[in-house]
């Protein structure tokens, strides 16, 4: 485990010195390279951990208690975080790489800072994928929640980047309330937040099943929150806000999947509650579709690929909640890899262009073919073509729903896999072969080797993961042929439609446009959505705020205050008692002694 | 065992009356020398802090109970001793003390009024704050008591600030007649309220005493003694009510904001940050720990109030367009998570109130030692007139949210370790649906306090404030030294937790076995 201890060690260590050391925050590059040589060593040792056959638990106590500890913390190596850690690692790195050049134009000290919330990213995504406890890992759920935040709103004097950041944080904290709710009830119920005594419990059928439906619906909500599942699919788009390179990390390939992980995780106790996993089949194929129909009308190019990556990860819900978690993970895992390479890919676009709206792009397959090949190689992954990485988890997700007899699911996954081909395969011809709009003063020009060298590795990855199981066979799974065939012809599909479209301009826009006109309204305007929730925010919560702060100030106050000067004003009145003149006193005395006699008497009378 | 070289010296009596001496000090040698008065209050406060760190390491974890023990009879006839003793819980609160007083007088470096008083004042306030969480005798008790509330009342009146409330609705009157918004107003309230719940502890003091055989004051007599129901609840009642008003229980709690915003910045630190804590500290050690019948039979009342607190702070603090009233009014609702886990009679839920009272007077001194800063140099309050402060002011902006993300309960503060031990409580409590409102809580702090942030530190930068500095010199001395205890308590609770379990669960078992 000493390995693990240094690739979680290793982020921290380079957080702590590039948040604490002044002069090496000031000097952003060098803070890079120190972040960079700290993920190189990490990814190392992840590897040699994934490749070795080391695997275990350590536990610690954390909150101490009578008999026993009340929590605990440690690290948890299995095959679901070994692949993880290469993941993360690997991704952190090429990230850590691409941004330096990316970023080339930033004042140092705020480079220093976005490396030290990189480092303290990539600590955080690790210490989720080894925790052991539920716990553990909402405690580093939180912390890649907040380094989310802080990366989102890394721009932070743009208004629209501090929006999103907020937007990002709220939405998530939403389903985390029903995330630290859910394990607290959990532990209330069986003492522990250890998976292995869960996992046990759930064996040995010595769980309590009494209210495990609803804890288990709350943990997923946490799970939809973080991987955007419809209704808090929200933040996504709009965390485009950051750092190209951040949303290539955080929100496609590692941060948005924790709730799949999570899910997948919690496997042994999901499936003691069918009526949840069926909710979250459901909710995730439904979240799948309803975010490619955005995707294709979409004109900001990473816009169109984080409702992608909704969309994907709707996938790996559905695929999750239908009995199939492995698929999901699978598909989390070759997602990982070429999603980052289309947000890399996009962000040499932005870099070279300067804008995020593909109709201001074209034609840029003359001037930048690398990046071409490398975003063609992503896309086909993305929309599953054999024998690419997307094709195989993808089939796996397909085949996985179909076993589970979810043929509803299916379907709509079917439908959204062509959609997927549809507008990922537009981008590409508006971007790369469309004529578009004259450049401006922008130079297009191929990204410099910083950020070419990690989009190299990737697009190798995604052809060396798909060539793998191409040639190796797809291990335990044996999907039906058909399913193979349907995959390709729904690709095919997407890829033929977006080319009469806007490849050849056979069909005119407006054809296929005017029949789906309700949903092309519809998805133009985010479903109303964003707008709903806007209102909640501002009319209904701030608007109860403001009647509270109301009540408060002038009503429970208010009473007091009348109380007090009630209280200066009936002073004030006795006080005009005592004149100072003694005949008043003398009445005074004399009415008095009358108003005790009258009162001795009238006591005395029977 | 190795021999104890602080055996037989009063450790606690040193804590206690070290600011003590050193306000005397300071009004009879320092007069007129403000440096002098400075280094006055930093050495005897450091001397308290650095003997309450000892104690926290030196506190013998196994054998538990009251340590550090000191008895000098005062008056036998009537039973009153000078009697010090700390356990797990207030040991954390004497380190609580020490680490805001310590900050708090970096903090105030630069009060440029009458500063021998003002530290002398406050150096006065602190012995009172040591004696309530050392002492073991009621009458002593209650006299640190009423020595850490009435200096109060100076210490606002002369060097806090008016802030700006306009009358209006149908109380208006009275509004212009109280003088709302100004600095007396605000000190008289504060002064008044909490005298209002001293009587009430006074009164519930003398029933204990009187129903107990009128022998003794002693806590350790009282604490053996098992009262008639009613005499428990009745006197439950009336330290709930006395305590919980400087604890700031709802709809008692309007004293704070207005003291909070009109209080000079070491004021504020120590006043919200363990003032406050004295009031929870006084319904649970003599509350809960004297009065176990009583404690369960009204749970339901101090939990009930506790949720309102928790939501209803939140939300007016949401409203507040003042940032010391933000801050004010996150005092009440996180002092509602303090009492709403002390409510659920649970180990956890108990371990929680503890811990949240020392994390949030962490976060809060942290909070108003902040805002002082950036007051003292946009000369503002007014959180919509600023913007953009990040590029000019990073430190205290990372500062500030840190302190937010430890209020709004983030994991790696101390604020997320005593919400988590709060929830936990509150779902094993009788009562399950107390954590429907601590959860909710939580999310809306996370709502004012990065909005608070945001509108800040972020965007671009405001028109209204020109040539802002960041914070320097003994400013920063205070800044990262909370900023260090929020993450090394959030990181490591066990820490704090590990005493403060030996003082819960014996007070717990008498409550579920009386």
């Amino acid at each position: 485990m000493a390995s693990v201890l240094l690739v979680l060690g290793l982020p921290l260590a380079s957080f702590l010195a590039i948040a604490l050391v002044r002069p090496l925050r000031r000097r952003g590059r060098a803070a890079g390279w120190v972040g960079i040589t700290a993920m190189i060593v990490a990814l190392a040792e992840a590897l040699r951990t994934w490749l070795g056959s080391t695997r275990g638990t350590v536990i610690l106590p954390w909150l101490p208690g009578d008999g026993g500890p009340m929590a605990t913390v440690g690290l948890l190596l299995d095959d679901l975080s070994a692949p993880m850690l290469v993941l993360v690692t690997l991704v952190s790195l090429l990230v850590q790489m691409y941004s330096l050049a990316y970023l080339h134009d930033e004042p140092m000290p705020s480079l220093g800072r976005y490396y030290a919330y990189q480092s303290l990213f990539a600590f955080s995504m690790l210490g989720l994928v080894l925790s052991p406890t539920y716990l553990q890992m909402f405690v580093f759920w939180e912390l890649v929640g907040l380094c989310s935040y802080l990366l989102i709103g890394y721009w932070y004097t743009r208004p629209a980047a501090a929006r999103a950041a907020l937007k990002a944080f709220w939405t998530t904290k939403l389903g985390d309330l029903g995330f630290i709710a859910g394990i607290v009830m959990l532990w209330s119920a069986t003492g522990t937040f250890e998976f292995d005594a869960l996992f046990r419990m759930a064996r040995e059928q010595t769980l309590p099943l009494e209210g495990l439906a609803t804890i288990m619906f709350l943990i997923y909500l946490g799970a939809a929150g973080k991987s955007a599942q419809f209704p808090l699919h929200v933040w996504l788009p709009d965390a485009m806000e950051g750092p190209t390179p951040v949303s290539a990390l955080i929100h496609a390939a590692t941060m948005v999947t924790a709730g799949v992980f999570l899910v997948a995780r919690s496997e042994p106790l999901f499936v003691l509650v069918p009526g949840v996993l069926a909710l979250i089949a459901r909710v995730g194929a439904f979240t799948a579709l309803l975010a490619a129909t955005m995707a294709c009308v979409e004109s900001d190019i990473k816009r169109v690929l984080a409702y992608s990556t909704i969309s994907q990860l709707g996938f790996m819900m559905a695929a999750a909640g239908a009995g199939a978690p492995d698929a999901g993970f699978f598909h989390l895992l070759t997602h990982g890899v070429f999603k980052a390479l289309l947000f890399l890919g996009a962000g040499a676009v932005i870099h070279a262009v300067g804008t995020n709206d593909i109709f201001r792009m074209g034609g840029l397959w003359r001037v930048m073919p690398q990046t071409g090949v490398i975003f063609i190689v992503g896309t086909l992954a993305l929309a599953g073509v054999w024998p690419l990485a997307g094709f195989f988890s993808k089939e796996a997700i397909l085949a996985g729903v179909w076993a589970g007899g979810r043929s509803g699911v299916f379907v709509v996954l079917a439908l959204t896999a062509f959609l997927t081909a549809f507008y990922m395969f537009r981008v590409v011809f508006i971007t790369f072969f469309g004529h578009g709009h004259p450049h401006g003063e922008a130079h297009p020009h191929e990204p410099p080797w910083l950020m070419r060298g990690p989009l190299w590795l990737l697009a190798v990855l995604t052809v060396a993961i798909g060539l793998r199981f191409a040639i190796g066979g797809g291990g335990e799974h044996h999907p039906p042929g058909w399913l193979a065939a349907l995959s390709l012809a729904l690709a095919a599909g997407g890829f033929g439609l977006a080319w009469a479209m806007y490849g050849a301009r056979w069909i005119p826009v407006e054809a296929v446009r005017r029949p789906l006109a309700v949903i092309d309204f519809l998805a133009r305007r985010r479903y109303f959505l964003d707008a709903i929730y806007g209102a909640i925010y501002r009319g209904v919560m701030l608007g109860f705020a403001r009647l509270i702060g109301w009540i408060d100030r002038y009503l429970v106050d208010g009473l007091l205050n009348v109380a007090s000067a009630g209280t200066l004003r009936a002073g004030d009145a006795l006080r005009r008692i005592q004149s100072g003149q003694a005949q008043d006193y003398v009445y005074g005395v004399a009415f008095g002694v009358l108003f005790l006699f009258v009162l001795a008497q009238w006591w005395r009378t029977p | 065992m190795v021999a104890d070289p602080m055996r037989g010296v009063p450790v606690l009596s040193i804590i206690t009356w070290a600011p003590f001496v050193g306000a005397l000090l300071i009004m009879f040698t320092a007069r007129h020398r403000p440096l002098a008065v400075r280094l006055i209050a930093l050495v005897t406060t450091s001397i308290s802090a650095a003997l309450s760190l000892w104690i926290f390491l030196a506190y013998e974890r196994e054998a538990a109970g009251f340590q550090f023990y000191e008895r000098v009879p005062l008056v036998p006839p009537l039973g009153i001793s000078y009697e010090l003793g700390v356990d797990g819980m207030s040991l954390l609160m004497v380190l609580l003390t020490s680490v805001i007083i310590v900050a708090g007088v970096f903090a105030s470096w630069t009060v440029p009024l009458r500063s021998q008083e003002f530290y002398a004042l406050l150096l006065a306030l602190v012995t009172g704050v040591y004696g309530v969480f050392c002492s073991l005798d009621l009458v002593v008790f209650f006299l640190f008591y009423e020595l850490a509330v009435l200096p109060m009342y100076l210490l606002i009146g002369i060097w806090g600030s008016t802030g700006e409330v306009r009358p209006r609705g149908i109380f208006a009157w009275a509004y212009r007649e109280t003088g709302v918004g100004t600095k007396e107003y605000a000190a008289m309230k504060l002064t008044l309220y909490l005298l209002f719940g001293s009587a009430f502890i006074l009164v519930g003091i003398l029933a204990l005493y009187v129903n107990a055989g009128a022998a003794s004051f002693s806590f350790l007599d009282l604490e053996a003694v098992t009262f008639d129901f009613a005499v428990q609840r009745w006197v439950f009642l009336a330290f709930y009510v006395g305590f919980g008003i400087l604890a700031g229980i709802w709809p008692l709690h309007t004293w704070s904001p207005d003291g909070h915003a009109s209080a000079p910045t070491a004021v504020s630190m120590l006043h919200a940050g363990v003032l406050m804590k004295l009031g929870a500290y006084g319904v649970i050690r003599l509350g809960m720990g004297l009065l176990p019948e009583g404690a369960v039979d009204l749970a339901w009342l101090v939990g009930g109030i506790a949720c309102i607190n928790v939501v209803y702070g939140a939300l007016s603090a949401m409203a507040q367009v003042d940032l010391k009233y933000v801050v004010a009014y996150s005092s009440v609702s996180h002092m509602g998570l303090v009492m709403l886990g002390a409510a659920t009679l649970t180990e956890a839920g108990l371990n929680g109130a503890v811990f949240q009272m020392f994390a949030h007077g962490v976060m809060t001194g942290l909070f108003f030692a902040l805002v002082g800063l950036v007051y003292e140099k946009a000369h503002s309050r007014e959180i919509f007139k600023m913007g953009g402060f990040g590029t000019m002011m990073p430190g205290i902006a990372t500062a500030f949210t840190i302190g937010g993300l430890s209020s709004l309960g983030l994991p790696g503060t101390a604020g997320f370790v005593a919400e988590l031990l709060t929830f936990m409580g509150a779902w094993r409590s009788d009562h399950q649906w107390w954590l429907v409102p601590a959860v909710l809580g939580t999310l809306l702090t996370a709502i004012y306090v990065l909005r608070v942030v945001a509108q800040i530190f972020w965007g671009p930068p405001s028109v209204h404030v020109h040539d802002l500095r960041d914070a320097r010199g003994p400013e920063w001395v205070a800044i990262v030294l909370l900023v260090f205890v929020l993450v090394l308590f959030g990181a490591t609770p066990w820490l704090a937790l590990g005493p403060v379990d030996t003082a819960t669960v014996p007070l717990l078992s008498r409550i579920v076995s009386p």
